[in-house]
């Protein structure tokens, strides 16, 4: 009970950052157990029905063929959670190990890091779109182009952080007494990247939600036949002046979740160590 | 000074070079016969070895590299598929539209988000701040492509006060009132843009008025609009200039999405056209286009910023 206390006390001391842990609670539970929470089957149609508002069965309305947004909604918080879990595990994946081991190994690693500043040339959403060109959209394509835009700004930060740990005196202690690399790299490295790197993550789960958002919403992402909050705006797009709560839910969960994952991320900073908190930008 | 932007342009060259190997093998990347991916699969057999021939595809891939790079730098891009006509006359017709838009774009960024991040800076821990801080970090979540959709059903279908979508080239019938076509889709990209820059400059200004000289001004009792002004701002505005660059590169992203949610014909559309229309050689020219105006335009901020502050020594 006490560590569980601990573990909540960057969050305690603003009352907002309790309310994006919360929205973070609510994203996950209804992933998690979308179908006893969805009152519909997502993919029941009913024409009769079709484009109606919002009313006393179906909370927020229906789409054109009929279909329950709520229910879609609920169902596509499955999809925000697969992608942004997707992202920040292929971010981490790639990142963390190029960073750590360009800043031990400096001559292979000014190579590796140029490499990362060449792909930092291209803005992140054509890398995404040349990606899914040459990979063809899926949501497992749309997971790895989006994660290359986070490899980058990952990396970068994961070999700025490892450059200053290696020049503090403790890793320098253990290394003088004849510490192999790999003892540095799991016993002093790795502990001290959790902390920046969990505030990291919770940027790139966020804008990951973006970035999938627009790959959807081109018609680039996940196939149509998937709910999603990007997928679902893309569909809303021809009936927005007949049918305003089809833009609305679903561009709602959009903007909550990823506003609750950035303050979730700007709390945990705040919290963290001054000497790491300048390198992570957190709207990068 | 002169050695200093040698090696900045040394730099960026290489780094070009490098991005130019990614964008050329890009058409390699693409599952199929180069050949077929350049000319579409409607292309007989007689135009493929013709085509191949010309561009000397039978050739080793160094040798292909070479000229096609060499093609580049003389400006032929290539020709687009679905257009019919060279890549950099297609790339051409989008440039006004979407020049206009970034340039309209970034002065609502600089206009909303530099003096709000002030205020919120010199009010720093009221409400006000907190206030200013939560509506930018909300603003900052939001996807672009919503915000356009709301526009459009505020602004054009219910109150009509602005067209939903289009542009006529301000050249055309109408002249420079056509930019009221930009209004919305400016604004829209704007918003995340400005969030940004606000919290920069908001980050930026408290972090210069806890320097020394800060203090030292204080305490010389120079009045405190004075110290703002002159002490922190002009200091703070180097976090800014030095965004510039990134705030860019996020622009030309999100400029690919507002561009087709408000059906302009500039750039970004034509990525996302030629992308459903598998015209790849238009994708490599405007993503070398787009990667040497990113390039340039970091280097001139790094330039400035060496301008700007004087005791800035980078390597």
């Amino acid at each position: 009970m006490k560590r569980a206390m601990s573990w909540l006390a960057p969050f305690a001391a603003r009352p907002i950052a309790l309310v994006g842990l919360a929205l973070l609670v609510v994203v996950l539970l209804a992933a998690f157990f979308a179908p006893w929470m969805a009152p519909f089957d997502p993919q029941e149609m009913d024409p009769i029905i079709r484009l109606s508002p919002p009313d006393a069965v179906h909370w927020f309305g229906t789409d054109q063929f009929g279909r329950d947004t709520l229910s879609r909604v609920i169902y596509s918080s499955r999809m925000a959670l697969l992608v942004g879990v997707g992202v920040v595990v292929f971010a981490m994946l790639t990142g963390v190990p190029i960073g750590v081991f360009s800043a031990l190994f400096p001559r292979v690693g000014h190579v590796l890091m140029r490499m990362v500043d060449v792909l930092m040339a291209f803005p992140s959403l054509l890398l995404a779109l040349g990606l899914i060109v040459i990979l063809g959209p899926s949501v497992a394509n749309s997971i790895i182009a989006v994660g290359a835009g986070f490899l980058t700004t990952t990396t970068r930060i994961v070999y700025g952080l490892t450059l200053r740990l290696k020049s503090e005196t403790y890793v320098e202690a253990a290394r003088s007494m004849g510490s192999r690399t790999g003892w540095l790299i799991t016993r002093h490295i790795l502990p001290n990247l959790v902390s920046p790197l969990l505030v990291q993550a919770s940027f790139v789960f966020a804008f990951a939600q973006l970035a999938a958002a627009s790959l959807d919403f081109l018609g680039l992402g996940a196939p149509p036949t998937i709910p999603s909050w990007g997928n679902m705006l893309a569909e809303s797009r021809q009936f927005i002046t007949r049918a305003s709560w089809l833009l609305f839910f679903p561009g709602m969960m959009i903007v909550l979740t990823a506003f609750a994952l950035n303050l979730v991320g700007d709390s945990l900073r705040d919290r963290l160590d001054p000497r790491f908190r300048d390198m992570l930008g957190g709207e990068a | 000074m002169w050695s200093y932007v040698l090696t900045r342009v040394a730099a960026m060259l290489v780094t070009l070079f490098f991005a130019s190997i990614i964008i050329f093998g890009f058409i390699h990347a693409i599952p199929g016969d180069p050949i077929y991916v350049l000319l579409g699969d409607m292309a007989t057999p007689e135009q493929a070895e013709k085509l191949r021939e010309s561009l000397g595809l039978n050739q080793p891939i160094i040798v292909q590299y070479l000229q096609w790079a060499g093609r580049a730098v003389t400006g032929d891009l290539g020709r687009s598929i679905f257009y019919q006509a060279p890549v950099l006359s297609a790339i051409a017709d989008g440039a006004e539209t979407s020049i206009l838009l970034a340039s309209i774009t970034m002065t609502w960024v600089l206009l909303i988000g530099v003096p709000i991040g002030m205020i919120a800076a010199m009010r720093h821990g009221t409400w006000l701040d907190q206030g200013l801080s939560g509506a930018a970090m909300l603003l900052a979540s939001v996807p672009t492509f919503w915000v356009g959709l709301y526009l459009i059903l505020i602004f054009a279908a219910w109150l009509g006060w602005l067209p939903s979508s289009g542009y006529p080239s301000i050249f055309e019938e109408g002249g420079l009132a056509n930019l009221r076509y930009l209004l919305l889709p400016s604004l829209t990209l704007a918003a995340p843009n400005a969030a940004l820059i606000l919290r920069l400059t908001r980050a930026s200004m408290l972090d210069v008025s806890r320097e020394d000289y800060v203090r030292t001004a204080r305490a010389k009792g120079i009045r405190p609009w004075r110290v703002v002004t002159r002490h922190i701002f002009r200091n703070a505005l180097l976090a800014v200039v030095s965004a510039f660059g990134f705030t860019f590169a996020a622009l030309l992203s999100e400029a690919v999405v507002t561009e087709t949610v408000f059906a302009l014909p500039g750039i970004g559309r034509l990525v996302v056209q030629s992308i459903l229309n598998r015209d790849y050689p238009v994708i490599q020219g405007i993503t070398l286009v787009v990667v040497v105006i990113y390039l340039v335009i970091n280097l001139l901020v790094d330039i400035s910023y060496r301008l700007l502050d004087p005791r800035v020594e980078l390597q």
